[in-house]
C-alpha cells in the first residue's frame, strides 16, 4: 500500500473541501472496497478524509411519503429498517443477498454505490485495464469474459457493476443527493449515476472531484410484490453473475432492473410495460443491442429465466 | 474446461472476481504480486496517535496510517489470536466485533477506530473460563487445523445477537418477520466465514446449540 495521510472531517461541506483542495485524495467510509483496492495499489490515494464524524448515519420520513437514507447508514442498518422491509422490500433483500454479516456491518449506503468493478482484470496489475490504467487496453475483450458484461460495454470496456443494493435503487427509481466542495448541491436519478464507458472507463460515475454523496432518496411507497434474484456460482457470499430487481404489481404490472449484466444497473423502462404479457418480446426489448462474448452469452437467457422465477414466486 | 485466456489471468484475480471458492491456499501469493507493483516515488509513510479499547483495556499507539486493525491487534498488541487468512474481506478468519458488531478486522485501518470498543477471541474466553461458543465448538469439534476457529466464534456470538435484534438475512422467506435460530439462517450468515478443512456441518451444529442453550 502507498503511504497516505489520514484526517476526519466533522461535517460534509469540510469533507468535499478537504478532498477537493489535496490532490489524490479520497473519502473513505467503511473501507471495504477502497482499502482492498489500496493494498492491491490499484488506487493509491495519498491523502484520506474519513467521513464516519459527518452525521448523515439516519433514516428519515420525507415530506412527499418517501424516506431520505444518509450516505453513512450501514448496509445492515439499511436492511433492517422496519420501513425498508415493509415498503421498499426489494431494498433491504438485495442487500442481504450481497457480501457478508461481517461486510455489511461496516459498508455504507455510498460506498456500497461506488463500489468498482469485479473485472478479474481490473484486479490484475499486471494485466492491460483501461479503467485501471487509461489508454493500456482491455484484457477482457479477448480474454476470459464470463463475467463480464453483455451490454451498455464498449471496445474500451465490458465490465460490469458489480452491486446488489443499486439495482434495487433502480428499480425503486431512488435518487442520489450530493454537496459538492462549492457548498453547491444536486439531485441524481439512479438511472444517470453510473456511466456507460464509451472510451473513457476510468469514471465509474457522473460525481466529480471532491463531490460528496450525502443521501439517497426513496419516492413514496409503489406497493406491489419486491423480489430479488440473484444467481451466482456459490449459494451465498459471491457475486451475481446475473440478478433481477422486480417489483410485480396486483394488476400484473412488472418493473424490473438486471445486475450482471452491463456497466450499471440495468433497467429499459420502454420494455417494461410488455413484460407481464410477452416476457420473451419484452426481454428483446430490454436487451436489444445487447454485444455479449462467447463466453457471457448465457447471461440473457438467464435473466430472462431468473425474471420469470421472480415473477413466478409471486404468484405462488 | 479452461476457456481461452483463462490461464492468463492470475488465480488470485479470478477468485477476486468473486466466482471460484475462496481458497486459503492460493493467498501466500497476494503478498508476491504487491512486492512486484511498480515501485513510484510515494509519500514518506505517515504516522498517527490511536487509542481505542481493547477486551476491556485501554490502548494507545502510533501507528503508520496504513496499518489495519488486524495488524495492529497482531503486529503490536501481540494478540494473536486473530488470524489473518487473505487479508481481503473474503475469509472471515480476521472477525472482530466492534462496537458489538462483527467486522473484517483486515479491511478497516486502525485510525478508523479510534475511541472504537474492540473485542477479539482473548476476550470473549480464557482456557479456565471459556464462552459457551468456545465450549461448544470443543464439544462438537467444529474445527480441524484451528486457523479459521477464532474467527468463526467471534462470527458466531455476533449472529446469535444479530438474530436477535432481528437483523434480516436472505435466507428468509418473509423479509419483514423476525428471523429465528435455524441450520439454514446460520449457513447463510456464517458464509463469510470460510473454513479450509471443512468443518461447517460441527460448527453449526455447535452454533445451534449455544443458541438453544441461550434461548
Ligand atoms: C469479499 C467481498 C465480497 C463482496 N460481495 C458483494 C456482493 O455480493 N454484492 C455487493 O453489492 N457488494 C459486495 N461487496 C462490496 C461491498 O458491498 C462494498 O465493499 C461496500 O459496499 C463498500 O462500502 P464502504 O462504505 O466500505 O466503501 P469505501 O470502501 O469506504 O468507499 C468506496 C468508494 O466510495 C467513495 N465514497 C465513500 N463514501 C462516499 C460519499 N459519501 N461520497 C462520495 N464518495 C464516497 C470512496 O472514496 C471510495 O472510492 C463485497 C466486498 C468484498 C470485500
Ligand atoms: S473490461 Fe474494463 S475493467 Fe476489465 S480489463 Fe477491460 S477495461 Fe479493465
Ligand atoms: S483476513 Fe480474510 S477476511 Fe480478513
Ligand atoms: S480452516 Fe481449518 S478448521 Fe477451519
Amino acid at each position: 500500500m502507498k503511504s497516505f495521510t489520514y484526517e476526519r472531517a466533522k461535517t460534509p461541506a469540510e469533507a468535499a473541501g478537504s478532498v477537493a483542495k489535496a490532490s489524490g485524495a479520497k473519502f473513505l467510509a467503511g473501507g471495504t472496497n477502497l482499502l482492498d483496492l489500496m493494498k492491491l495499489e490499484i488506487e493509491t490515494p495519498t491523502h484520506l478524509v474519513d467521513v464516519q464524524d459527518i452525521g448523515l448515519d439516519t433514516i428519515e420520513k420525507t415530506k412527499d411519503g418517501g424516506l431520505r437514507i444518509g450516505a453513512l447508514v450501514t448496509n445492515t442498518a439499511l436492511a433492517s429498517d422496519q420501513r425498508i422491509r415493509r415498503d421498499y422490500g426489494v431494498l433491504s433483500r438485495a442487500i442481504v443477498a450481497g457480501a457478508s454479516g461481517q461486510l455489511r456491518n461496516k459498508a455504507t449506503t455510498a460506498g456500497n454505490l461506488l463500489q468498482r468493478t469485479r473485472c478479474p482484470y481490473f484486479y490484475d496489475t499486471n494485466m492491460a485495464c483501461n479503467k485501471r490504467q487509461p489508454g493500456s487496453g482491455c484484457a477482457a475483450i479477448q480474454g476470459y469474459s464470463r463475467q463480464l458484461g453483455v451490454i451498455g460495454t464498449s471496445d474500451s470496456c465490458i465490465a460490469t457493476y458489480p452491486g446488489d443494493m443499486a439495482i434495487a435503487l433502480r428499480v425503486l427509481d431512488a435518487t442520489i443527493a450530493t454537496v459538492k466542495p462549492d457548498g453547491a448541491t444536486r439531485t441524481i436519478a439512479m438511472a444517470d449515476f453510473h456511466r456507460l464507458p464509451g472510451d473513457t472507463p476510468q469514471f465509474d460515475t457522473v460525481l466529480e472531484r471532491g463531490e460528496l454523496i450525502t443521501h439517497v432518496d426513496l419516492p413514496r411507497p409503489i406497493g406491489g410484490q419486491h423480489v430479488y434474484r440473484k444467481v451466482r456460482d456459490r449459494a451465498s457470499y459471491a457475486f451475481a453473475l446475473v440478478s433481477v430487481a422486480a417489483v410485480i404489481q396486483p394488476d400484473g404490472k412488472v418493473r424490473a432492473a438486471f445486475g450482471g449484466m452491463a456497466p450499471k444497473p440495468w433497467r429499459v423502462e420502454a420494455g417494461e410495460a410488455g413484460l407481464h404479457e410477452d416476457p420473451a418480446a419484452a426481454m428483446e426489448t430490454i436487451f436489444s443491442g445487447a454485444r455479449p462474448t462467447e463466453d457471457n452469452a448465457f447471461k440473457i437467457p438467464l435473466a430472462q429465466r431468473a425474471l420469470a422465477s421472480a415473477v413466478a414466486q409471486t404468484r405462488s | 474446461m479452461n476457456g481461452k485466456g483463462e490461464l492468463a489471468v492470475s488465480r488470485r484475480g479470478v477468485i477476486v472476481g468473486g466466482t471460484s471458492a475462496v481458497a486459503l491456499a492460493s493467498l501466500p501469493a497476494s503478498g508476491q504480486e504487491r512486492a512486484q507493483a511498480q515501485p513510484s516515488a510515494s509519500m514518506p509513510p505517515a504516522a498517527m496517535p490511536v487509542a481505542f479499547e481493547v477486551n476491556g483495556a485501554p490502548v494507545e499507539l502510533t501507528l503508520d496510517t496504513r496499518t489495519t486493525l488486524l495488524d495492529a491487534l497482531r503486529e503490536h498488541l501481540k494478540l494473536t489470536g486473530t488470524k489473518k487468512g487473505c487479508d481481503h474481506g473474503q475469509c472471515g478468519a480476521c472477525t472482530v466485533i466492534v462496537n458489538g458488531q462483527r467486522i473484517n478486522s483486515c479491511l478497516s485501518l486502525a485510525v478508523q477506530h479510534q475511541g472504537d470498543t474492540v473485542k477479539t477471541i482473548e476476550g470473549l474466553g480464557t482456557p479456565a473460563n471459556l464462552h459457551p461458543m468456545q465450549a461448544a465448538f470443543i464439544k462438537h469439534d467444529g474445527y480441524q487445523c484451528g486457523y479459521c476457529t477464532p474467527g468463526q466464534i467471534c462470527s458466531a456470538v455476533a449472529v446469535l445477537d444479530e438474530i436477535k435484534a432481528g437483523v434480516p438475512s436472505h435466507a428468509q422467506d418473509d423479509i419483514t418477520a423476525k428471523p429465528r435460530v435455524t441450520s439454514d439462517e446460520l449457513r447463510e450468515r456464517m458464509s463469510g466465514n470460510i473454513c479450509r478443512c471443512g468443518a461447517y456441518s460441527n460448527i453449526a451444529e455447535a452454533i445451534l446449540e449455544t443458541a438453544g442453550a441461550k434461548a
